[in-house]
């Protein structure tokens, strides 16, 4: 029995517009159920690669399948197969809510009498409610963005294309549209950009990270974690010898090296930073240890690189590979790495 | 074509609650009330050669340049301007039933409010108890020329709205493009600088073009398989032009 194709497939796309190639041989696969983030400094080339999974815009070249069915050559099966919510969101200004839904839903094919407990269903996800009766040039941008995504849904499409779906958003609606994409995992695919990282780190199974129209690194928060940094790093407060101290450290793990050294304050106290290629936690040996050494210790955690650091490292190593002149110093002292592991 | 139907009635809703639909429709009846007022002046003071029904028909180009503008001008450059036309483009409608569902909205519209200044003969006839003032004959023509003269009017406001993503541009386009199809054959038609030479050619397809001529043969009750031609094949160009815009701007955007 063959196996059912993934979600998206796409390889080797290229868009080239105006002298301008806005995507240069892209090539990913998201399999069915997942949510994948997509991220990207401005002018990328995300938004073309979203309009182009749409069939919205023609590739210049490549192949880019949406559950097996080919973009360029059946647009129209794929648009069935889609939900899409545009960059900024664009709805008519004088349309109710109900009314905009009801439109949409039967340009997208949904049969008079699915539709109506269909909408209501949408509505009562996306919590509108209280304003389907409302016009949607009167609504605040909260409520706006979630009729985009209420009309993304409606069809209920096997794949979600979301452009930035919570930009201009309050918390308390970030996370409204956090929990409603979270809980379509499983039942739709979704690829969703966002600026928000932490965002996309919550939601998404996988992300994807795109820069001058290269994918620069794929794969989970985790895997990226390792692959662009490639070591865990400790940060430790500690008041003693120097020498003792890489002595200890070495004891612990052969691999684990001081890399940063304060001076000590007014109490005699360092903030030294090691870091080691192992990737199992040895903060405990490594307390155990320095104490033995009778080292003074306040603190002890493992940083863990955020995904914003991940971003900031991977375009930045793309840009370095693009432009050979420039110094390309080691991703970890260019990221803010992040303690928030225990302290001791 | 499964979807003409639904964006034809949503387009047609959308120009029911736009305010520049209410503008041209009240600037609209009001001008041809008014003409209408001034040839029953004219007709009670003297008599005269041509029934009223003709003459009422003579300034139907200015309706024509000022009302077809302010009702298309909005359909496709607002899409753009707003963005709304990537969602609309995105489920499963074409290109062709887009641009077709918006020119068949307007030009509803456009012959909603020609018909209703029937209402000006029904109540001229109704009140003076005279039936020669229901002159049917080029009453029917006058209507049946607005009526497939409008095809061609409205499909050039929708190419105007394709090419640009600023209203006013559209309208503005809109309108020197109607005036010169109608009054600029009324122009040169006259010119006899045009009969000499090489030029004949060129006098020739400005004869075949000249909207005011057309008028005249219809509200006299010729209907002329060429004037039809013209307007036919003159609205399907104009509309092929306007899908093409539009999808010509997705390549290149």
């Amino acid at each position: 029995m063959s196996e059912a194709p993934p979600a998206i497939e796409v390889s080797h796309l290229v868009k080239a517009y105006g002298g301008v190639t806005a995507v240069s041989d892209i090539s990913f696969t998201v399999a069915r159920g997942e949510i994948v983030g997509f991220l990207g400094p401005n002018g990328a080339g995300k938004s073309t690669t979203m309009r182009i999974l749409t069939g919205y815009l023609p590739a210049t070249s490549g192949n880019v399948q949406i559950c097996g069915i080919s973009v360029a050559t059946q647009p129209d099966e794929i648009k069935r197969r889609i939900g899409y919510m545009p960059e900024n969101n664009p709805l008519p200004e004088d349309m109710r809510v109900s009314e905009y839904l009801y439109f949409r839903g039967r340009l997208k094919e949904i049969a008079r009498r699915k539709l109506g407990p269909r909408i209501d269903e949408v509505l009562e996800v996306c919590d509108l409610k209280r304003v389907r009766h409302k016009i949607i040039g009167q609504l605040s941008k909260g409520y706006r963005q979630r009729v985009g995504i209420a009309e993304a849904i409606l069809a209920e499409p096997p794949v979600i294309i979301m452009d930035e779906p919570t930009i201009g958003l309050d918390p308390h609606q970030i996370l409204i549209v956090r929990d409603l994409i979270s809980s379509l995992r499983g039942r739709m695919t979704v690829i969703i950009s966002s600026h928000i990282l932490p965002e996309i780190e919550m939601t998404c199974d996988r992300v994807l990270i795109i820069n001058q129209g290269r994918v620069v690194a794929q794969g989970t928060p985790a895997d990226l974690r390792r692959e662009i940094f490639g070591h865990s790093t400790y940060k430790l407060e500690v008041a003693g010898d120097s020498a003792v101290l890489a002595t200890a450290a070495a004891a612990v793990e052969p691999s684990l090296q001081i890399t940063e050294d304060s001076m000590p304050d007014a109490h005699g106290f360092r903030r030294v930073t090691l870091t080691t290629s192992r990737e199992d936690d040895i903060g405990e040996p490594l307390l155990r240890t320095l104490l033995a050494q009778e080292l003074r210790v306040r603190a002890l955690n493992r940083a863990h690189p955020s995904l914003e650091d991940v971003f900031l490292a991977a375009t930045r190593r793309s840009w370095d590979a693009v432009v050979p002149g420039r110094p390309a110093a080691p991703a970890a002292t260019r990221s803010r790495e992040k303690g928030d592991g225990p302290g001791t | 074509m499964r979807h003409f139907l639904t964006l034809l009635s949503h387009e047609t809703r959308m120009l029911l609650v736009s305010p520049a639909t209410y503008i041209a429709a009240t600037l609209f009846l009001a001008f041809m009330g008014l003409i209408f007022t001034k040839i029953l002046e004219i007709y009670s003071g003297t008599p005269q050669e041509h029934s009223p029904a003709s003459v009422y028909f003579q300034l139907f180009w200015l309706p024509a340049c000022v009302m077809v503008p302010l009702l298309t001008m909005k359909c496709i450059a607002e899409e753009r301007r707003l963005g709304t036309i990537e969602t609309l483009l995105t489920t499963p409608v074409t290109t062709t039933e887009v641009v077709l569902a918006k020119f068949g909205a307007a030009y509803f519209l456009y012959s909603a409010l020609w018909g209703s200044t029937v209402g000006f003969f029904y109540i001229l006839r109704k009140f003076s108890g005279d039936a020669r003032f229901l002159d049917s004959g080029p009453l029917l023509g006058g209507f049946l020329f607005i009526a497939i003269s409008g095809l061609f009017f409205v499909a050039i406001g929708v190419f105007a709205s394709s090419v640009t993503s600023n209203q006013s541009v559209a309208g503005i386009l809109g309108c020197v493009m109607l005036a010169t199809l109608i009054l600029g054959g009324n122009a040169l038609s006259d010119s006899t600088w045009l009969e000499q030479g090489v030029l004949k050619p060129a006098k020739s397809v400005i004869e075949y073009a000249h909207v005011f001529g057309h008028r005249d043969d219809f509200t006299r009750g010729v209907i002329d398989t060429r004037h039809l031609l013209f307007y036919f094949s003159g609205t399907a160009l104009a509309l092929i032009f306007s899908i093409l815009s539009v999808e010509a701007k997705l390549l290149h955007s």
